[in-house]
């Protein structure tokens, strides 16, 4: 096992870091969407896989060149998530918590399963490299070091278009009094609407950094959504800072953990600390607790 | 004895005759199934109707499973001594989660993630563990029926189809006792209140911590017997039919299917989705990858929409019953 002061132990400690930005622009796209609407999408990570298919699709077989490939993927998965909303999750609003996460649900097989049909389940590459680069003895992924920037961009973005605009701070403060915004002259279903398809073009985004990193198949979205759940909890459901500090920890968990042990094992300790965590700090994570 | 007494008793008698007329082996395994599943969706809907509502089932289920065979594989330990080992260790881990979510009142959502990343875990586990259980490749228990011999007691392993019918049945019919139990339980009406106003609940006495707990290890220790037959019948494991988001989120489509809060609700979820992957699989067969989950997606999602309260419960509420009377 090499000393706590290994270059790669460094390494992995920044990889880490560029993880977690990535792994905060996942949460922030569940959490905005939870705390609105007051739902879970146990999809949200097959979103993602579509959007990398979409990309994958249009780029290596309609031979389009990535910058618009990637901008139609944001587009694409921004209405897959409208749609999803209006078709799936408006008729359940009203019912009980466990049939609107399991709808979800229902759309996570349904999503694999037609990806499936459509592209196999082969791993497919996108095929584009992005340079890595050296830091002293250390080397860092291009695609991570990209990702991690866009991501960081793609935050600020979404904390300025909820502080400064009116519809972000409708957003906001239906996710506060769901009761009284009606009343204020705010339409609720056509703030969801807009919410859901923000949230889908958040998956859209994820999944043009995602696609630079890793090759796409019709279950990735398992390797990467159990942990933006727990991510999402341990910074308190739909509390956009919590989940974005969060995001940062568990990077730390899966990329030291696959360090020093393989991939699986960083994801068992990210769970073991996530269950530590509760057992000696529940305070700090809800800070939005659920009306009963 | 009332109305409802004599149509069971019927039910159960003709059931117990099923083997009798020689159903042949294909029918008597979709019972042999239908009846597993039924005693483990049984099992979740336990706690689930009582507002605690577990993604993560199969965790429970992949850890009777693989502990029994693992330690017949490696040290052929009985699957009998492995039953409880698995159960100490499904409880084990029902109260390391359970505690921490209940005490700082993880509810709803919040609880649903978490019990559904604990499925994901124990999957991660498994293959994680590649060395010892096969990994993805799964995992198949020593054969115990040499020298052909048909069943072998203490290693859990029958050739008849029969002798598993009524072991299941018989574990399917503890199951709806245990359901009923609950039901009338004291828990129940605490639990009831819970689901309701925890805060209202604990402010009249009610250890709300105490009586969750106390559902979620029965309903935990049940499912993780069901993983063990369920790997000593079909003698084949692997990470996804046993744990994993896929199975336990099946489990909870299976219960809500059927209907959450009647006794045999869970039961009719289990006949459906058997019938329903059975008839797909005949249909459609493997011919196209996803045709079969794609259809299953769908109709789970259309279901969920327009049959919120089940079959059973739908039908029940249309005859004008009360559900769960």
């Amino acid at each position: 096992m090499a000393s706590i002061f290994d270059i790669f132990f460094l390494e992995a400690v920044l990889n880490g870091l560029l993880l977690g930005g990535l792994l905060a622009l996942l949460s922030l796209g569940l959490n905005l969407i939870f705390g609105v609407i007051d739902v879970v999408w146990i999809c949200y990570a097959e979103l993602i896989m579509v959007g990398m298919y979409a990309i994958w699709w249009l780029h290596t077989q309609q031979g389009w060149p990535l910058w618009m490939a990637m901008p139609t993927c944001v587009l694409f998965v921004g209405a897959l998530g409208a749609a999803m909303h209006q078709f799936v999750i408006k008729p359940v609003l009203a019912a009980e918590p466990i049939n609107q996460l399991l709808v979800t649900g229902g759309v996570l097989f349904l999503l694999q399963a037609v990806t499936t049909m459509a592209f196999g389940v082969e791993f497919r590459n996108l095929g584009v490299r992005i340079p890595g680069f050296a830091v002293g003895e250390m080397s860092l992924s291009g695609a991570r070091m990209v990702a991690f920037v866009a991501a960081m961009l793609a935050i600020a973005g979404a904390y300025l278009f909820l502080n400064r605009t009116f519809m972000g701070t409708a957003i906001r403060a239906i996710s506060q009094d769901r009761a009284i915004m009606p009343l204020m002259g705010v339409n609720p279903s056509r703030v969801y609407l807009i919410t859901s398809a923000i949230g889908g073009g958040l998956a859209g985004l994820a999944a043009c950094l995602l696609v630079l990193q890793y090759d796409v198949h019709p279950a990735i979205g398992l390797s990467f959504g159990p942990i933006t759940f727990l991510i999402c909890v341990l910074g308190g459901l739909g509390n956009l800072i919590g989940g974005f500090v969060a995001a940062f920890v568990f990077a730390q968990f899966i990329s030291v953990g696959g360090f020093f042990l393989q991939l699986e094992w960083g994801y068992v300790l990210a769970f073991a600390f996530f269950m530590a965590t509760m057992f000696w700090k529940p305070e700090g994570l809800l800070s939005k607790r659920r009306k009963a | 004895m009332t109305k409802r007494h004599i149509v069971a008793a019927v039910g159960l008698v003709a059931l117990l005759a099923v083997p009798l007329f020689g159903p042949g082996k294909y029918a008597l395994h979709l019972m042999v199934m239908a009846l597993l599943w039924s005693f483990i969706y049984t099992s979740w809907s336990i706690m689930g109707r009582l507002g605690l509502v577990s993604f993560g089932h199969g965790a429970f289920l992949g850890i009777g499973a693989y502990t029994v065979v693992l330690l017949w594989n490696h040290w052929g330990i009985s699957p009998w001594i492995g039953t409880v080992v698995a159960v100490v260790l499904s409880l084990g881990v029902a109260l390391l989660v359970g505690l921490p979510c209940f005490r700082f009142k993880i509810v709803g959502h919040y609880f649903a993630l978490v019990t559904l990343a604990l499925s994901e875990v124990t999957r991660l586990i498994i293959v994680g563990l590649r060395d010892h259980t096969g990994g993805s490749l799964g995992l198949t228990p020593k054969p115990a029926l040499t020298d052909g011999a048909t069943a072998n007691l203490a290693a859990l392993q029958f050739e008849d189809k029969t002798v598993w019918f009524y072991a299941v049945l018989v574990l399917w019919l503890l199951a709806l006792w245990v359901w009923h139990r609950v039901d009338g339980s004291m828990n129940r009406l605490a639990l009831e209140a819970i689901s309701e106003e925890e805060d209202a609940a604990a402010s009249i006495g009610i250890d709300v911590t105490r009586a969750k707990l106390t559902v979620t290890l029965i309903s935990a220790a049940m499912t993780c017997v069901g993983g063990v037959l369920y790997a000593q019948y079909q003698l084949y494991i692997n990470p996804e039919t046993v744990s994993g988001i896929g199975i336990s989120l099946q489990m909870v489509f299976g219960v809500i299917a059927g209907g959450l809060f009647v006794v045999l609700g869970p039961t009719m979820g289990a006949v459906f989705l058997l019938l329903l992957s059975e008839s797909l699989r005949v249909l459609i067969g493997n011919k196209v990858l996803g045709v079969d989950t794609s259809i299953y997606g769908l109709l789970l999602v259309l279901f969920i929409i327009y049959m919120p309260k089940g079959i059973l419960g739908t039908a029940l509420q249309k005859l004008g019953a009360k559900p769960g009377a």
